[in-house]
């Protein structure tokens, strides 16, 4: 027995060791720091308690970024959620070419951002984009979306759809592979003829829990994007784009405010811990169904 | 007669769809096949011509070393699965399967580490990999990432749902640990290894932010870094030749993904 005792140490100890280094002392570290007024390279930090977090919370291009970062997360997430239904919903009524449109709408996810970003750009570029090429063929006068305070955040947004919906929908396609086509056939026998009582009756409580999954998972995707921020707009125009995220990236990497970007880091970890309490939770509810 | 136009309908609604998800990557193809002053001519219906495609992928090549990126993104790739699985499956079946004290401590920290997001830790790490003279290596870009909670979680549930009698009786057989590990429940985990490589690798090719972070010259870069230098430095407004480039970065997963597919999708379903 004592044997195996150890067989368990050995095989555990190298990333239980790995763990702490890697994980549990760079979370205190954060933690720690987010308290204080250090800075890295600078003079021995003294304890502030919790002036970072004021001075963060009363910063106007704070409130302004977490702003940003609310609507584009209130506009993606319905949206690649809703889109990525619909899709799901078509395809799985097809009897041809299921795994090819499977693959054409899954692309965007797998399609290194940073790269696909710079497609967006030339497309949506202000005087030679296919975009604004189409609409003076039309007669609508030419914007530069991404210079535009107006439009900037909605173009990240549909980006941010355009990269999520093949996601959600690989989810609802696995959920709606579950649902026992007799129920379809006998609610069709029953005369519930129309297609849309059929999916509020028979489909969505099939994927009532994968929704939510999709829900959160997608939430917490947008709530990380940085990429199309970093590689567009840089935060611009004004503070239009500064999402989350980028704005941690700034603050510690370039402007080296070790303390101010400790602290939002922290409020970033506390929205994402909530995120994945609620996903453990959904995760074992369905398990228990 | 119904159902055929529903048929129609369908499809004609998916293909509709199927054009508008392609349309960036179509008019960044277009534009890497168009010579630089039928670009700027608002002429939509220029035709690509094939001298601007060997001009434009030639530039891209030249002004920037796209394959070293390539290469750098399998590297990194590759160093950071290895790692992974070298280090979570013992683990996994520890966890599974072994009594040792301090189980339920690494149990609950690695549920804590699902939950935390990995630029949360980007933030700390940074300057521990700034104190240790780490700046602008592969050992920046891989270190950090090589003990991975989800692909410890996926191997204690998998350890957990092989049966006892199973490893009793191999147990009886002479074979220590290692040899049960190795010979007799790893090549039964196939498919739960296969699907945590597709997350792993596509999580690490397609990062932006740690490598912005650790990472300085063009030498070092990963594809989304790289692409991101060719921007800035390069191919400013060389427009058919930034859009070979950005293609160049992004076929290579795509490759793999059209390549395995239905692994890929299965493999990301089954991870939820």
């Amino acid at each position: 027995m004592s044997e195996r005792r150890w067989a368990g140490l050995l095989l555990a100890g190298p990333v239980a060791i790995l763990m702490l280094l890697l994980q549990v002392v760079p979370l205190l570290l954060v933690v720690g720091t987010s308290f204080t007024d250090w800075q890295l390279g600078g003079p021995a930090p003294a304890l502030v308690g919790f002036a970072r977090y004021r001075e963060l919370l009363a910063d106007p291009n704070f409130q302004a970024s977490a702003a940003a970062t609310l609507r584009y997360v209130l506009m993606v997430v319905p949206g690649a959620t809703g889109l990525g239904l619909v899709l799901a919903l078509l395809i799985s009524g097809c009897r041809r070419g299921r795994s090819l449109y499977q693959t054409i709408f899954f692309l965007p996810y797998i399609a290194t951002l940073a790269a696909m970003s710079m497609a967006w750009q030339i497309l949506l570029h202000p005087s030679f984009g296919l975009v604004n090429q189409a609409l003076e063929a039309i007669g609508v006068p030419a914007t530069n979306w991404l210079r535009d305070e107006a439009t900037a955040l909605p173009v990240l947004v549909l980006i941010g759809i355009w990269h999520e919906t093949g996601f959600a929908m690989v989810f609802f396609l696995a959920a709606l592979a579950s649902v026992p086509t007799e129920l379809h056939d006998a609610a069709r026998l029953d005369g519930m003829g129309a297609a849309w009582d059929r999916f509020w009756l028979v489909t969505a409580p099939h994927i009532g829990a994968m929704t939510l999954f999709v829900i959160v998972v997608v939430t917490a995707h947008a709530l990380m994007t940085f990429d199309t921020v970093a590689v567009l707009t840089q935060g611009g125009p004004g503070n239009a784009t500064r999402l989350l995220l980028f704005v941690i990236y700034q603050e510690a990497f370039a402007f080296f405010r070790t303390s101010q970007a400790a602290a939002a880091t922290v409020l970033f970890l506390i929205a994402a811990l909530l995120l994945g309490a609620l996903q453990l939770r959904l995760g074992r509810r369905r398990e228990g169904a | 007669m119904m159902l055929r136009w529903q048929t129609l309908l369908r499809h004609g609604l998916l293909l509709l769809a199927a054009g508008l998800v392609m349309l960036p990557m179509a008019w960044a193809l277009l534009v890497a096949m168009r010579p630089q002053d039928a670009i700027l001519s608002t002429d939509i219906l220029a035709l690509p011509q094939w001298a601007a495609v060997t001009r434009n992928f030639a530039r891209a090549f030249e002004a920037s070393p796209l394959l070293r990126f390539i290469g750098n993104g399998a590297l990194v790739c590759a160093l950071i699965l290895a790692a992974q699985l070298l280090l979570m499956v013992p683990c996994g079946y520890a966890l599974a399967k072994l009594r040792f004290p301090g189980r339920d401590l690494l149990w609950g920290c690695v549920l804590l580490g699902l939950m935390v997001p990995a630029p949360v830790l980007a933030t700390p790490l940074f300057v521990m990999v700034a104190w240790s003279g780490l700046m602008d290596s592969v050992a920046a870009l891989v270190l950090p990432w090589i003990v991975s909670s989800l692909g410890i979680f996926l191997m204690r549930q998998f350890f957990c749902r092989v049966p006892d009698e199973l490893i009793e009786a191999a147990r009886l057989d002479g074979l220590g640990e290692m040899d049960l590990l190795v010979r007799v429940l790893l090549p039964m985990a196939r498919p739960t290894l296969g699907a945590f490589a597709v997350i792993s690798i596509v999580a690490h090719w397609n990062d932006l932010y740690w490598p912005s972070v650790v990472i300085t010259s063009a030498e070092r870069a990963t594809p989304p870094f790289g692409v991101m230098l060719f921007q800035t430095q390069e191919a400013g407004t060389d427009y058919g030749a930034l859009m070979a480039g950005s293609l160049i970065i992004a076929v290579p997963l795509v490759l793999v993904f059209l390549l395995l597919q239905r692994r890929f999708i299965e493999g990301l379903v089954a991870m939820k």
